[in-house]
């Protein structure tokens, strides 16, 4: 078994899993398709990488606020993306995250005063959410994971991925929210009209419950899939699970969680 | 082999209460208060108590049936949740709001979280926040029952009675109200909190059943209590201890201090840590209800307190057996010390970095 390139996708007869979409799928590293699959489902922002919590909170109170944020938010994460990896040579080390910043918020403008222009009715229900795309956390982490070390295209098809995954992510906690907090769909009324809706879902608290009941579904799948991957090691083989979408697989190389962990202690002595 | 010489992990001696005999204990204290409810509002609040304690019951048993795990229902916590929430519950509600009510409690606070003993929260207070939340209309509207005595929703002498308000609301609005129909239930409210007697005698039978102890439930409503007097001594009441005792008995203070602030899972574990518990409560209670624009907060405290409780144990742990405490100039010393070390720490570090 190769663990060499944990990050690859390649190699189908390791994944045994049924809900291990890359059994079925064969893709390339880093070419567009593997990186919108990979931003819908195996890194989705939302539901594995549990980022950009906030206006997933906030926004998720209709299907079409969730459709208007996640696409403005689409259109920033690909053209941030895009001028990030473009720019990534210019740009000195030290100075990286200022640059990202000016250069997103450039785009959170232009977006910004676009909506407000053609779309004002969603602006008015999206409100502070959409400037506050700035420092939304997807975008400067991928900016900072992906498209400032990658080129250009699979930046952009990257950025696509992400913000597809997020837009989806969104609409899936919106529609069960929107469904049983006042039983309609997109506006339209969807649940019979002797459905009393739920009012808790359109609130706060909702947002939290339905959140929380996703994650931990899809938490389920991965942590099953991680399981069927190798028949379990209590010496602590895949005591962290997934390497494939974890941040840190540079540093432990994809070792054993319990051996890297004793490297980094001896190294802090 | 003699049993005295067995070696195993602690705990060696048990005691012969166990959960089933607990709640069926809290189940029954709670029965005077439940007739005295189905007294004051008729038939339809014993199909309300029944429909929530079954779904209740039925919640637990299809969950985890579900989930091939061991049934508990015959512990009874599941049929304790269920009348709580329907004690809870206006009398004239309509019925699948308790029993949606009863679903969220079990399955999302209770058996989500590992069930028995692990939930963070008091299932039946969660429930019904979730449902305050949700059909605000329906749970804060209390219409006329039809129980066997007429209930006294009118206060002598005010023109702009609201009918079908609850003491709490009169309270409120800084007027007073029946005592004795406080004290026994013949008013509007949930169909569990409506006699402070009955509660009483129920909180009184757990206590010398040894069920519960006096710390949670007496700091609560004492707490409370000297906090109501001084606020009506300083608003200028006309009888300040008169207030504060319809403040005692009205609403579901009673119901919440004896019954709910008191479940084990939810509460301190350490005796001090009971008594900054039951304070606490007391305190918050006072603001949701005398400061705060509601007329209720109850139940709001309890939830708030539940999820402090871990920060609350952690902070009143008592001092292991042989152990000594260590005096104000000791833990003095101590404090230069690590201050100290830290100082030496942060100086080396900086060394390092030039």
């Amino acid at each position: 078994m190769s663990r060499k390139n944990p990050g690859e996708l390649i190699d189908p007869d390791r994944r045994k899993s049924r809900f291990d979409l890359s059994r079925y799928i064969y893709l390339r590293k880093d070419s567009v398709q593997e990186r919108v699959v990979n931003g819908i489902y195996f890194e989705n922002p939302v539901f594995m990488l549990v980022l950009g919590m906030c206006p997933t909170l906030a926004t998720t109170t209709s299907v079409t606020n969730a459709i208007g944020m996640g696409l403005s938010t689409t259109a920033i994460l690909m053209m941030s993306n895009l001028f990030i990896s473009l720019l990534r040579k210019i740009i000195p080390e030290r100075m990286r995250m200022p640059s990202y910043i000016v250069i997103i918020a450039s785009f959170v403008t232009i977006v910004d005063f676009l909506m407000q222009g053609f779309l004002p009715q969603m602006y008015e229900s999206l409100g502070v959410y959409i400037p506050l795309i700035v420092v939304n956390c997807i975008i400067m982490g991928r900016a900072e994971a992906y498209a400032g070390k990658h080129g250009p295209l699979p930046s952009l098809a990257d950025g696509l991925g992400m913000g597809l995954g997020f837009t989806v992510a969104l609409i899936v906690v919106a529609a069960v929210r929107e469904l049983l907090g006042s039983g309609t769909l997109a506006g339209f009324q969807v649940m019979p009209a002797a459905y009393e809706p739920i009012s808790i879902f359109v609130l706060a608290p909702g947002a939290f419950l339905v959140l929380a009941m996703f994650v931990a579904v899809m938490n389920r799948l991965k942590i099953g899939a991680a399981r069927r991957e190798d028949e379990w090691d209590p010496t602590g083989k895949f005591v962290c699970g997934d390497c494939r979408s974890c941040p840190r697989v540079k540093g432990c190389g994809g070792k054993p969680a319990v051996e890297a962990a004793k490297g980094s202690q001896e190294g802090r002595r | 082999m003699n049993p005295k010489l067995q070696v195993s992990a602690s705990p060696h001696t048990r005691g012969m209460m166990t959960t089933g005999k607990i709640m069926s204990l809290v189940i029954a204290a709670l029965m005077p208060a439940c007739v005295m409810g189905v007294l004051s509002f008729g038939l339809h609040a014993l199909l309300v108590l029944v429909v929530s304690t079954a779904s209740s019951v039925a919640a637990e048993y299809f969950y985890e049936k579900l989930l091939h795990k061991e049934s508990t229902i015959r512990d009874g916590s599941a049929a304790v949740t269920g009348l709580l929430i329907g004690m809870n519950m206006p009398p004239q509600i309509d019925l699948w709001i308790p029993c949606l009510g009863s679903v969220f409690a079990i399955i999302v606070i209770k058996q989500l979280y590992g069930g028995l003993g692990k939930n963070f929260m008091n299932p039946a207070l969660g429930a019904r926040c979730f449902l305050l939340i949700s059909f605000s209309a329906k749970m804060t509207t209390f219409t006329g029952g039809r129980g066997v005595w007429k209930l006294v929703t009118e206060v002598p002498a005010t023109t702009d009675a609201l009918s079908g308000a609850t003491p709490l609301a009169y309270l409120k609005a800084g007027q007073t109200f029946d005592l004795k129909a406080l004290l026994f239930g013949n008013c509007m409210g949930c169909i569990g909190e409506v006699s402070a007697i009955a509660l009483l005698i129920g909180g009184i039978f757990l206590l010398t059943m040894r069920v519960i102890r006096i710390r949670i439930p007496g700091s609560y409503l004492g707490c409370f209590a000297v906090l109501t007097l001084i606020t009506a001594i300083v608003r200028g009441y006309q009888d300040p201890v008169l207030y504060t005792l319809q403040q005692l008995c009205a609403g579901g203070l009673m119901l919440g201090a004896w019954f709910m602030a008191t479940d084990y899972v939810t509460s301190p574990i350490t005796a001090r840590g009971q008594i900054v518990f039951g304070c606490a409560l007391g305190f918050l209670t006072w603001v949701f209800r005398l400061i705060g624009s509601g007329a209720e907060g109850v139940s709001y405290s309890i939830i708030f307190m539940n999820l402090l409780v871990p920060v609350i144990e952690q902070y009143t742990r008592p001092v292991a057996a042989g152990m000594v405490r260590l005096n104000r100039e000791n833990r003095r010393l101590m404090r230069q010390k690590k201050k100290e070390a830290r100082r030496l720490k942060a100086a080396g570090k900086k060394e390092k970095d030039a």
